[in-house]
């Protein structure tokens, strides 16, 4: 995966150099970290055997409370709250998964539709403008030559891989996902630790609402179409199974980089960006089946 | 079984079969000659190319030397459909029946009798005369249009064959095929099998078990490490003659002795009831001892585990540790008392398939790994390079994926993981189902060593030599009563079956 990703750097890089510019690097990063904080949370569901598909929708929940707080109290307030509202969103798609057992696709599905509305009812389906312009930063600032979103994009990077790799949790998750009747059967808490899953989901759905809105500089309730499956494209690329028990962060990672090249290439050849869908598409399908082919021969 | 004149070539006959996977050199030059209307018995400890040479004659696999002829003439199996084809039929471990479809959609699946052939359109009417018949054939009583899933496991196994024969199998391959069964239905089998020998069919016929190999089987072909070693008449072949062959020493301890003294009581349980499940079940197990649990197939036995460790409820009775009532709701309760499962269905309920050996030993104590948060990886390794090594697993390293390894170590790995818990009670739910003779005196060498150590061990098993040669008392269990108790010395396998079929004998105060 790791060559995949050179050689589109290579051939994008050598059809237009502009590809490798300090400006086009930092625009790519930009844009592709708020789907990049979305897929780390989607890579714990996927992992620990579920999905969530409403982290789209929660972009756009996110973003109209994180405004409205802000407006009524102020730039802290409005951040945590965005951030809150996430994590909330994600207990309930928890609770729902884990007590009321109902699937997760069907859960998220739920959620997806339901989020979407009440960011509108909140709203009433008009932006919300005149959040203060210090905000701006957090989207459209850098840290030196790093655009911020990009810095916390690699920190979401980090601490997810950590919690992953290193936690009694992370263990638990891949234990979920390979096989949750033997999880149950070794001691682990299944329920408690499937909601702290969607829990992280939600809180990385939150975190990236809230940059999302820096950035548009307003609440938006329409944000975040589609960008939930993209998530699900992104851990899947990176060759994470999508029944879990198997991948990781460092996966994602690949299957997040893979989306932002192509994108980002495809445009700098001037290949609209309808035919792009079509080019991701064959993609997901294409990385999905070189990783079962490989399995399948072992 | 009797098998015809040998001047006509045998119905299968493989030379030389050799197959490689990464790393493994799973078949090396194997020969195998299955005469039409014989029953064929493969031997060999896990690991010994059994189930893979039965996947090449099933045409999953495809060998990479070596030829296989089918009466006489060349085949080369591209697929299991040619083998199916050419009247080859295999009857897995796990069955192949889709449970919520019926009986008689399950036999014809993929060969349905078409009303309108071009629109696909199904005769059920001949569907179901057609499936009635075959299993007239088998003198089964089976309704066809029972779902699957309403059927005991005998009668799966049942549809299997019906399904086999179906498809005009001339030869038919059967694993482990009494694993699941009872001792009646274990004779029922063997009545269809000497019912379908009779006609000309020939079975490949896999098992563990020595004395049925001995009651059914014609001759025996036996492997070992990859390697052919012999093919042997049944008859005048004794189980310790083949054991020798499978394992290339002399096993003289079957069951290794062991006896430790008995120490204080470890565990008691009074009156555990769930409705509809358990009756008043009440025993109690010493340190330093082996309670064998007997009965048939449905006397939950297993229920009665998965109530104490906690993995399914109680609508009333005590559980008292060393003497001390205990409240054990969750599994992660019985843990914490010191208890310990291990599974009947070590696919389903004990491992982890795509974790690796070191995390499979590990997770259920993650605790004793943990520093400030973080998990010490090289701690972790460290522990299970133990367990590993004391337990002589097989594995090329602690990062494989447990998928990876063979029943037997895939079992121990499961054991470890209890040892690293420093439970002081275990529940063994048929701890040596599906494992070779070498790898079952392992475990109980293992089990000898727990109770040496202190530990006090429920033993549920359906084999009754295993229960009379490891269990100091045995508990017979019906229908989800406790049906009597034995002392070792007086028990025989005649006392328990007769008591585990009718609940009368003698209690022996527990």
């Amino acid at each position: 995966m790791p060559a995949v990703i050179v050689i589109l750097a290579v051939v994008f890089g050598s059809l237009n150099p502009n590809f490798w510019s300090g400006t086009n690097m930092a625009n790519v990063s930009r844009q592709m970290s708020i789907l990049a904080l979305l897929s780390l949370g989607q890579t714990f569901a996927i992992l620990s055997g579920g999905i969530d598909l409403s982290v789209g929708s929660l972009l756009a929940l996110v973003s109209v409370v994180c405004a409205q707080q802000m407006l009524n109290f102020g730039l802290v307030e409005g951040i945590t709250a965005g951030i809150l509202a996430g994590g909330l969103a994600g207990l309930i798609n928890g609770l729902v998964i884990a007590k009321a057992r109902v699937p997760a696709f069907i859960a998220t599905l739920g959620m997806l539709v339901a989020a979407r509305g009440v960011a509108l009812t909140l709203s009433g389906g008009l932006p919300i403008a005149g959040l203060p312009r210090e905000f701006l930063v957090l989207g459209a600032g850098y840290l030196g030559p790093f655009p911020i979103p990009t810095m916390l994009a690699v920190a979401g990077f980090v601490l997810a891989h950590v919690i992953l790799s290193r936690t009694r949790f992370g263990r638990y998750v891949y234990a979920m996902g390979s096989n949750e009747e033997a999880a149950v059967l070794s001691g682990i808490n299944v329920a408690r630790h499937k909601m702290m899953v969607y829990v992280v989901s939600g809180l990385f759905a939150g975190v990236a609402g809230v940059v999302l809105t820096a950035r548009v500089i307003s609440g938006q309730p329409t944000l975040g179409e589609v960008q939930e499956l993209y998530s699900i494209a992104a851990v899947v690329i990176g060759g994470s199974r999508i029944t879990g028990g198997v991948g990781g962060i460092g996966r994602t990672l690949m299957g997040v980089l893979v989306l932002g090249i192509l994108g980002n290439g495809l445009n700098l050849v001037q290949v609209s960006s309808y035919v792009q869908n079509i080019v991701i598409g064959i993609i997901i399908v294409g990385a999905v089946y070189v990783d079962l082919a490989r399995e399948r021969r072992q | 079984m009797v098998p015809p004149p040998s001047h006509s070539p045998p119905l299968l006959d493989m030379r030389g079969i050799v197959k490689r996977f990464p790393g493994v050199l799973a078949l090396n030059g194997v020969d195998l000659e299955v005469r039409a209307g014989e029953v064929h018995v493969l031997l060999g400890e896990n690991g010994a190319g059994k189930s893979t040479l039965t996947k090449t004659i099933a045409g999953v696999y495809r060998p990479d030397a070596g030829d296989m002829r089918l009466d006489g003439r060349p085949v080369h199996l591209r697929s299991p459909r040619d083998a199916q084809a050419l009247g080859i039929s295999t009857i897995y471990q796990e069955f192949n029946l889709a449970p919520d479809m019926t009986v008689a959609d399950n036999v014809f699946l993929g060969r349905e009798p078409l009303r309108v052939r071009a629109l696909g359109i199904v005769d059920r009417g001949r569907l179901i005369r057609q499936t009635r018949d075959v299993l007239a054939t088998l003198d089964a009583q089976i309704d066809p249009e029972t779902l699957v899933r309403h059927l005991g496991v005998a009668q799966q196994q049942t549809v299997e064959i019906a399904k086999a024969l179906s498809l005009d199998a001339r030869l038919i391959v059967m694993d482990e095929p009494t694993a699941a069964l009872t001792s009646r239905e274990i004779e029922r089998l063997f009545d269809t099998i000497r019912h379908l020998t009779q006609r000309g069919v020939a079975i490949v016929y896999i098992s563990h078990r020595l004395d049925e190999v001995k009651a059914i089987g014609d001759r025996a072909t036996i492997l070992r490490d990859g390697a052919y070693v012999a093919t042997v008449p049944v008859a005048s072949t004794s189980i310790d003659e083949m054991i020798r062959l499978m394992v290339g020493r002399d096993l003289k301890d079957k069951f290794p002795k062991i006896s430790a003294a008995p120490g204080d009581e470890a565990l008691r349980v009074e009156r555990l009831t769930r409705k509809g499940v358990l009756h008043d079940v009440s025993f109690s197990v010493r340190r330093g001892e082996i309670l064998g649990l007997a009965g048939l197939v449905g006397s939950r036995r297993t229920e009665t585990a998965r109530a104490i460790f906690g993995a399914d409820r109680l609508d009333s009775g005590r559980i008292f540790l060393r003497g001390i009532e205990v409240n054990v709701r969750t599994p992660a309760d019985a843990i914490d008392n010191r208890i310990a499962l291990v599974p009947e269905d070590r696919k389903r309920h004990g491992i982890f398939p795509s974790l690796p050996v070191r995390e499979n030993i590990t997770l259920s104590a993650l605790g004793q790994f943990s520093r400030r948060g973080l998990l010490d990886v090289g701690r972790e390794r460290r522990r299970a390079q133990e367990f590993v090594s004391s337990l002589r697993v097989a594995t090329p390293d602690l990062e494989r994926w447990v998928v990876y390894l063979s029943g037997g170590n895939q079992q121990k790995v499961v054991i470890a993981k209890w040892l690293n818990t420093n439970a002081e009670v275990f529940l063994f739910d048929e701890p040596t189902r599906g494992i070779d003779v070498g790898g079952k005196v392992e475990v109980y060498r293992l089990m000898g060593e727990l109770i040496s150590r202190g530990a006090a061990i429920v033993m549920i098993s359906s084999d009754l030599p295993e229960i009379l040669g490891m269990s100091d008392r045995i508990l017979v269990m019906r229908e989800g009563r406790v049906a009597g108790a034995f002392d070792r010395r007086d028990a025989t396998e005649e006392t328990i079956l007769n008591c585990a079929l009718r609940g009368a004998a003698p209690v022996v105060p527990s």
